[in-house]
């Protein structure tokens, strides 16, 4: 049974675009103009996932998304013109999976609904050993291995990778993770958190390019790279 | 001094220096116009220093035979002048080879600017200088401002007077200045008076030069000059001593007052100086013993004074000192002062011998010090002080009462000896003087009083005031007479005195009023100051009328905030603005306003009207003032339309400006919108006749420049809205490019990219959108100008201190000399191609970003083959030290 997706958006052009395409890719496609719509709609039709714009006629978009994961278990991807890195934030923080800039690439928003689709659910706690390409990682025993190989990773590399690797496919933002590894230490910075993610591209990216297992986004936070997303 | 790292010595600088130890040091006497007194005020200053004991002669010092420069020659050495003979005229020049035998420590050279006669072993007489200097003989010289080379042509363009000789301005760099300065209304007395030398041929050329406006501009040029001066000297000595960051190398303006009349002269031009300078400024008052004996009235001038100048901006210091010289020395150098404002005091040669010029002593000993000497009204303030009301004061009559008793004792001690007539004669004593010191009435009194006590004591019958013998009577009638004339010509030779003395203040008040509003750019304070200086001068209340935007009157400024225009008032205005004639009290027009109007006329134009009223309800201006009033009048109006002018200039600039600007936008907006759509819709079109990959690229390709172009219009509103919200994180410099990259990836497409970003490089604090966004702006630009297919190289580096991330291209390159004006919007340089597209905000996007964020941009063509480089340079200040983020990571 193919997934449900509802799909906000007041354009009625950006509506049967992305109608098309996500019929095209196997979806079932339900659409609403507004807010009000928006919640009947998710209220009538249980969709596995929403595509939301945040610039509605009848409220904010930001302030939908607590109200849409209310009625229950929802992948929500932002898909909007504004791109103030802060704006970004908030729509993590309020429980977004993920976030598109429009203009967009269709491919891309593909991608990133099948990998937020794919990843629903809680954390990844369950799972004691994870592969992604040539890397297997344990979380429980700290051990990752690359090719086979063991690759040593100092404590706080190993705290930042097992917080990408629970969300794997979804951003962590900064405050998250510096939170999470570094809890406790008021001075926590950025700064940190830069040269621990620097190190583990080296460990584990090199000779490919910069961001091919860790991804940066700009201003936000970091995601690790899930096998099919781009 | 703080410890600097860039304070290092300027090689240049100490070179200049070296060159300059064992040559002879230039002075120059700069004046704003002929008859100034450069000559007579380097000759003066040539004979101290030959008292000092230096070894000073007379090269060459034109006279134009004024008596009082030619005194200042006698006993002095002059070098006698070579006869050159030209044409059959013999002319007289300077004789540099006898100077240069005769080697003396200071040479005197008048007119610097002056052409040597054909055959001389130099053209100009500057060039002479030159020699002597460099044969380290010191020379004094005089220069006027028109002959300065770089003032030259902006001379000419207000005086319509051209002058061929002129003096190169390295000359004046080399030198010191000293500006010889007294106000236009004196050069213009000192003109009509014929003590002005004018070759008679040019006298009347030269009669539109003297006119005031002309010689206020000259002045100030000539001061402005004398500032550069002393700053480029300035600028040289802290290179070479390597004091960099101590020295503002802005003026410091330092104005001495003293208890004397005059001093808040003084602090009105040191603030016009301040001004025309763009420096901070100070009035000093040095305290000596000698101030413990002020009178109340000296006090006063004093407080005056530093009131004044307090009002007017400047900061106030009194340091005690043995002797006034001394202490601005002292004051001086703790201020590092590049200027100093002097009056000249009223004092006697006499005193001046004795004691030498406060003026010559600081003009010697502080070298590094421009100084202004003013000259000061003489003291005009006792004088007034010193009149008598018109009965005379009482002590008057009893001092003559007691001349007249001490008459009468020694004529009684005398009476045996001589003859009854002469005693007469003793009576004239007590007569003239009480009618010469103390006026008329006391005269009389004087007379009446005498011939009392003569026929009492002295005619027969003594004891009684009658008269036996005729003659006698004769004695009385004459002493009566005598104390009459004696006190009418003295009160005539006084009245023409007080005149002359209000003539002068006149005068002095209006160049006072000159030099205040010549500094003034602003309409309303130019207004405030009119109508304060009006009421200051006339004691009258005033207003200052403008016509506003409308047309309508308003008014500009009032001297008392209690003013009320009534309807009749205003009627009166009005009449006077649009007629150009006075209205209102005192004139024949609406006499029943309580106000006199007067227009403010700058050609045919009226600017705005001037009201002025007094309590009385009498007419506002009396008969004596009307001069004074008119002349304030014409000042103003001259004012005003100097800053009219001024004002509409710069409007012109600006709709200029903004025309040009919004002509750029709308070009750029409708070439660079609808070239993308324009290909986006024909794609399109074709698309109904099947899909290929090619048009699919067009399509994707149009919209990604389009969309771009769209975000860097809304940036430029961001921009232009001052609207850029810093959030500065640290930011690992392989992660901006990388995203970047990706981002740029449709504007890069034909392109390879690498990316030569080392890893290990330090994070830098940034702002990552903005950063994102120059970058992508960056990689545009690179991929549009870039050759199809070349390679694009993004190169990372950290050298010195600073991180330079580099977008390099292959392709044309920038126009040699004129890299840095890509950065600026809609510049889009010869040589790139109008088809490539590209508003040319981009990169002005990238710099206003880069320079919010603190990180310095730069364009240049690639050292290692053809093809542009553009780069980002992160100060120091923005990266993240490794120790930092060690330890904790």
């Amino acid at each position: 049974m193919p997934a449900k997706v509802l799909v906000v958006d007041d354009e009625p052009a950006i509506r049967r675009l992305l109608r098309n395409t996500l019929a095209r890719a196997g979806y079932e496609v339900v659409e609403a103009g507004n807010a009000r719509d928006a919640l009947q709609q998710a209220a009538a039709e249980h969709p596995a996932a929403i595509l939301l714009d945040l610039g509605l006629p009848d409220r904010d978009g930001l302030s939908l998304i607590p109200l849409l994961h209310a009625g229950g278990e929802v992948v929500i991807l932002v898909v909007s013109a504004r791109d103030a890195v802060d704006e970004k934030v908030a729509a993590l923080d309020l429980g977004a999976d993920d976030f598109v800039g429009k203009p967009f690439d269709t491919e891309e928003l593909l991608a990133r609904l099948r990998v937020a689709l794919r990843h629903r659910g809680p954390p990844v706690e369950a799972q004691k050993v994870v592969t992604r390409g040539d890397l297997d990682i344990d979380l429980d025993r700290r051990i990752v291995r690359r090719g086979g190989v063991e690759v040593h990773l100092t404590r706080k590399e190993h705290d930042v990778l097992a917080m990408l690797v629970r969300h794997v496919g979804r951003i962590v933002t900064h405050d998250k993770l510096l939170d999470a590894c570094w809890g406790g230490d008021e001075d926590a910075r950025i700064e940190y958190l830069r040269i621990v993610i620097r190190n583990l591209r080296q460990k584990l990216e090199a000779p490919a390019p910069v961001g091919s297992v860790i991804a940066n986004e700009l201003g936000v936070g970091y995601r690790l790279r899930s096998d099919d997303a781009i | 001094m703080p410890p600097n790292g860039d304070a290092r010595p300027d090689p240049d600088a100490l070179l200049r220096a070296a060159a300059q130890e064992g040559r002879g040091r230039l002075k120059i006497f700069l004046g704003a116009a002929p008859g100034v007194g450069k000559t007579y005020e380097m000759l003066s200053e040539g004979k101290a220093r030959r008292r000092d004991g230096v070894d000073v002669v007379v090269g060459v010092v034109e006279t134009h035979g004024r008596a009082e420069t030619e005194a200042l020659t006698r006993g002095q050495e002059i070098v006698a002048r070579r006869a050159v003979n030209h044409d059959g005229h013999v002319l007289h020049e300077m004789d540099l080879d006898a100077v240069l035998a005769r080697a003396p420590r200071l040479v005197l050279v008048d007119e610097l600017a002056h052409t040597n006669a054909p055959g001389s072993r130099h053209p100009k007489r500057y060039q002479d200088v030159e020699e002597l200097l460099a044969a380290g003989i010191d020379v004094y010289s005089t220069i006027n401002i028109q002959h300065v080379e770089s003032l030259n042509d902006v001379v000419a363009s207000f005086t319509r007077v051209r002058v061929r000789e002129t003096v190169p301005d390295s000359i004046l760099e080399a030198a010191e200045i000293e500006v010889v300065d007294i106000p236009p209304d004196e050069l213009i007395e000192r003109l009509k008076a014929g003590k002005v030398y004018l070759p008679a041929e040019a006298t009347r050329a030269l009669g539109h030069f003297f006119s005031r406006s002309n010689l206020s501009a000259l002045r100030e040029l000539a001061l402005r000059r004398a500032a550069q001066a002393v700053d480029a000297r300035m600028l040289d000595d802290v290179r070479a001593l390597g004091l960099g960051g101590t020295w503002a190398g802005s003026e410091r303006i330092v104005v001495a007052i003293s208890e004397l009349p005059g001093s808040d002269v003084l602090v009105r031009a040191a603030k016009r100086i301040a001004d025309g300078l763009r420096g901070p400024w100070t009035a000093l008052f040095v305290e000596t013993p000698r101030a413990a004996h002020f009178t109340d009235a000296q006090h006063a001038r004093v407080a005056a004074a530093m009131t004044l100048a307090t009002q007017l901006g400047a900061a106030v210091a009194t340091v005690p000192a043995t002797n006034v010289v001394e202490g601005i020395q002292g004051f001086l150098a703790d201020a590092r002062a590049t200027q100093l404002v002097l009056g000249k005091s009223p004092r006697s040669r006499w005193f001046e011998l004795r004691h030498g010029s406060v003026v010559d002593r600081l003009v010697r000993d502080t070298p590094d010090v421009t100084v202004h000497v003013l000259p000061v009204a003489a003291g005009r303030s006792e004088r007034g002080a010193r009149r008598p009301a018109r009965w005379g004061a009482p002590s008057g009559y009893a001092v003559t009462g007691a001349m007249v008793a001490g008459v009468t004792a020694a004529g009684s001690a005398l009476v045996h000896v001589i003859d009854l007539g002469n005693v007469a004669l003793l009576y004239l004593l007590p007569v003239m003087a009480a009618a010469s010191l103390y006026g008329l009435r006391t005269g009389l009194f004087a007379g009446f009083a005498s011939t009392l006590a003569y026929n009492f004591f002295f005619l027969p019958p003594v004891g009684t005031l009658s008269i036996n013998n005729p003659e006698n009577v004769i004695s009385v009638v004459v002493l009566l007479g005598i104390a009459f004339a004696t006190s009418q010509l003295t009160a005539r030779v006084r009245a023409q005195a007080d005149l002359a003395a209000a003539s002068a203040r006149t005068n002095a008040t209006l160049a006072g009023f000159l030099r205040q509003i010549a500094a003034v750019n602003d309409v309303d304070q130019a207004a405030r100051m009119i109508c304060d200086d009006v009421r200051r001068l006339l004691d009258v209340h005033v207003v200052l009328l403008g016509a506003a935007a409308g047309g309508a009157l308003e008014v500009l400024a009032a001297s008392d905030p209690g003013y009320r225009l009534d309807a009749m008032d205003n009627a009166a205005a009005n009449w006077a603005f649009d007629t150009g004639s006075a209205a209102g009290k005192g004139s024949g027009t609406l006499t029943a306003s309580e106000w006199l109007f007067q227009p403010l006329k700058a050609g045919a134009r009226t600017l705005g009207v001037l009201g002025v009223a007094n309590d009385g309800g009498t007419n506002p201006v009396r008969a004596d003032q009307l001069p004074l009033l008119s002349s304030l009048l014409d000042q103003s109006a001259l004012v005003l339309e100097r800053l009219r002018l001024q004002a509409e200039m710069r409007d012109l600039d600006v709709v200029r400006t903004r025309d040009r600007l919004r002509a750029a936008l709308l070009s750029s907006v409708s070439h660079d919108l609808r070239t993308p759509l324009t290909a986006v819709m024909a794609a399109a079109d074709q698309l109904d006749h099947g899909a290929t990959p090619e048009l699919i690229g067009t399509i994707k390709g149009e919209s990604a420049r389009l969309n771009r172009f769209v975000a860097n219009l809304l940036d430029m509103a961001r921009v232009e809205a001052g609207a850029i919200r810093l959030n500065v994180e640290a930011i690992d410099l392989s992660d901006a490019v990388t995203g970047a990259a990706h981002d740029a990836r449709r504007a890069l497409e034909g392109h390879g990219v690498r990316l030569d970003v080392p890893p290990d490089l330090p994070l830098v604090r940034a702002d990552p959108q903005l950063l994102h966004h120059c970058l992508l702006n960056l990689l545009d630009n690179a991929g549009r100008y870039g050759d199809p297919g070349s390679e694009i190289v993004i190169e990372g580096r950290h050298r010195f201190g600073a991180l330079r991330l580099a977008v390099l291209d292959h392709g044309p390159g920038l126009p040699p000399g004129r890299e840095a004006e890509v950065f600026e919007t809609f510049t889009r340089l010869e040589g790139s191609d109008r088809a490539i597209g590209g508003t040319g905000l981009g990169l002005a996007i990238v710099k206003a970003f880069a320079e919010a964020m603190g990180i310095m941009v730069e364009a240049s063509n690639r050292s290692d083959g053809a093809g542009a480089s553009f780069a980002l340079v992160f100060p120091a200040a923005s990266i993240v030290r490794d120790a930092e983020v060690e330890g904790r990571s």
